[in-house]
C-alpha cells in the first residue's frame, strides 16, 4: 500500500445509495482507491442527483439539483463518481452547462462562480481500467463470475461518445484469476424504482436475470450498481438464488484486505458460504 | 349512399394537435418525428411486457396528433429512462426526453394519471430531497405506502432490509436544508 504522502487526491461523489443502502460498497471502493494511490476526498456537503424522480416530473428542478453539486466541486482535482445513474445525471448537466448560454449564466448567478469548464467528471471504472496492471494475479482463483452492467451501458444520444466501459469487470477479475462466463443479461436494465411503485413488474426482469445467472453456472453476479444489487437481492423470487456483489467488493476480495465481516452480512443473500467453499474467505 | 349528417362527419374527422407535438419537441429537445417505425426500441425495452403501447407506440400517438390517449398511457409511467430504446434507435432519438416531456406535460395539464403509485413514489423522493437534501430510503418508502394506503404487501422485504441493516434509520442530510429548499423554486434568491 503507498505511502500518504503517494496519495494523489480525487474529489469524489458517493451518492445517496452508495451513502446508506450500500454502504459496504462504498467502503470496499474508498479501500480499493486508496491501495491504488488515490485518496478520495468526499465533496462537502453534497446533495441527491435528483436519481430517476426530478428529471421524470420536474426537468428545472433535475438541472438545479446536479448544477449545485458540480458547483461545489474544488478546482483542479477530477470528480470521482461510481453510481452509473448519478453519473448519467450529471454528465448531462455538465454538457448543457457548456452549450447553453441561459444555463450557464443561471449557474454562474446562483453559485455565484462560473462553470468549471476543466472538470472532469470520472467515472470509478476509468480510474480502475487505468490502474488495471495493480491488481494482483490468481487471488480470485476458482471464481465463475457472470459480469452485470445493467443500463450503465447505455445513454441518451447527447452522451453517445462518452467511454464505453463493457468488458471491464471481465478485464480486471480475469486478471485476478476468476473467470468470466457468457451469459445474456450483463446490459439489461433491473428495473431500478419501479421496485418500489410495481414490484409486479419488475420480479419477471429480475427472475430473468438471476436465472440466466444459474443457467450460466456461474459462482455469482457482479455488479457495476449498488441500486442493480440491491434490486437483484430484494425482488428474486426464484428458489435457487446466487451470490451478488459490488464489483469493489471482489477487488477488495482479491487485495485480501481483511475485509469487515459486516459487509457481507449486509448481503440478502450470503456469500460467505461460497466464498469458503471457493477458499476465497481471508 | 346515405349522407352523413354535418354533425356525424365532424366526429368521423380526426383533428390531430399538431401543437402538441411541438411542444413535445420543444421539452424534449429532440424531434420524434424521425421515427421510422423500426420497432429496435420496443424490442430492448425492458418494461415493455407491462407497457399498452410501447416506446415507438407512443411516438406514433404522437406523430398522428392523438393527445389524449398518450398522456393517459401507463407507458409514460413506466419508462424508467434507462436509455436501452435510444441507444438502439436508429435515427438516435432521446426517448426517455421524451418521455419525460409527455410526464410534465399531463401533470401540468391535469389529466387521468393511469399510473398514480408511480407519481406518488416521485413525489416522496422529491419531499424527502426538499427535507434533507439527500433521498432517505425507509422515509420513502413508509410514507410512500401511506399515501397508497398500502400496509401489508412487501412487509417481509421491509423486514428484511431492516434486519440486514439495510435502511438507515437516520437520514443522512446535507448542513443546509435552506439551500436544497432554494432550488425548489426558480428564482434565484
Amino acid at each position: 500500500m503507498p505511502d500518504q504522502q503517494e496519495l494523489t487526491d480525487i474529489s469524489y461523489f458517493p451518492g445517496c445509495s452508495l451513502a446508506t443502502s450500500a454502504k459496504e460498497s462504498n467502503q470496499a471502493l474508498v479501500r480499493v482507491c486508496r491501495n491504488l494511490g488515490y485518496r478520495l476526498v468526499e465533496l462537502k456537503d453534497w446533495n441527491c442527483c435528483g436519481s430517476s424522480s426530478a428529471h421524470s416530473i420536474d426537468s428545472d428542478l433535475a438541472f438545479r439539483l446536479t448544477s449545485r453539486t458540480l458547483s461545489l466541486a474544488p478546482e483542479g482535482m477530477p470528480l470521482l463518481v461510481a453510481c452509473p445513474s448519478c453519473m448519467l445525471n450529471l454528465r448531462q448537466t455538465q454538457i448543457r452547462l457548456e452549450t447553453d448560454a441561459a444555463a450557464s449564466d443561471d449557474f454562474g448567478q446562483r453559485w455565484q462562480r462560473p462553470v468549471d469548464g476543466n472538470l472532469k467528471i470520472l467515472h470509478l471504472f476509468e480510474l480502475l481500467d487505468k490502474e488495471s496492471d495493480q491488481f494482483p494475479d490468481a487471488a480470485l482463483s476458482g471464481l465463475r463470475f457472470v459480469p452485470y452492467y445493467g443500463c450503465m451501458l447505455a445513454g441518451p444520444p447527447s452522451l453517445r461518445n462518452e467511454k464505453s466501459y463493457y468488458g471491464l469487470m471481465q478485464k480486471i477479475l480475469k486478471r485476478c484469476g476468476a473467470e468470466p462466463l457468457p451469459w445474456n443479461e450483463s446490459a439489461k436494465c433491473c428495473g431500478t424504482f419501479l421496485s418500489v411503485s410495481s414490484p409486479e413488474v419488475v420480479e419477471p426482469m429480475v427472475n430473468r436475470i438471476v436465472q440466466s445467472a444459474v443457467d450460466s453456472g456461474a459462482d455469482c453476479i457482479v455488479t457495476a450498481c449498488a441500486m442493480c444489487h440491491l434490486n437483484l437481492e430484494i425482488r428474486c423470487t426464484l428458489d435457487t438464488k446466487v451470490p451478488i456483489f459490488h464489483f469493489s467488493e471482489l477487488l477488495a476480495l482479491a487485495f485480501k484486505f481483511d475485509v469487515d465481516r459486516s459487509w457481507f452480512s449486509r448481503h440478502l443473500i450470503d456469500p460467505v458460504p461460497m466464498l469458503k467453499k471457493k477458499g476465497l474467505w481471508p | 349512399m346515405k349522407k352523413m349528417s354535418s354533425e356525424k362527419t365532424k366526429r368521423a374527422i380526426f383533428k390531430p394537435d399538431v401543437a402538441f407535438g411541438n411542444e413535445v419537441v420543444r421539452r424534449s429537445g429532440d424531434n420524434f418525428r424521425r421515427c421510422l417505425q423500426c420497432l429496435c426500441c420496443a424490442a430492448g425495452c425492458p418494461v415493455s411486457h407491462a407497457m399498452k403501447y410501447r416506446p415507438n407506440g407512443i411516438i406514433r400517438l404522437l406523430q398522428l396528433g392523438y393527445k389524449k390517449e398518450a398522456l393517459e398511457s401507463p407507458d409514460i409511467w413506466l419508462c424508467v429512462s434507462c436509455h436501452t430504446c435510444s441507444d438502439a434507435c436508429p435515427m438516435a432519438i432521446d426517448i426517455s426526453a421524451m418521455m419525460d416531456a409527455l410526464r410534465q406535460i399531463a401533470i401540468e395539464e391535469g389529466v387521468q394519471i393511469s399510473e398514480p403509485g408511480i407519481l406518488n413514489f416521485h413525489h416522496e423522493v422529491l419531499n424527502s430531497l426538499r427535507r434533507y437534501g439527500r433521498t432517505h430510503k425507509l422515509e420513502i418508502m413508509m410514507r410512500y405506502k401511506l399515501r397508497q394506503r398500502d400496509f401489508f404487501s412487501d412487509m417481509e422485504v421491509g423486514l428484511k432490509m431492516l434486519t440486514k441493516r439495510k435502511l438507515d434509520l437516520k437520514p443522512s442530510r446535507i448542513e443546509d436544508p435552506d439551500q436544497i429548499q432554494k432550488l425548489f423554486s426558480k428564482s434565484l434568491t
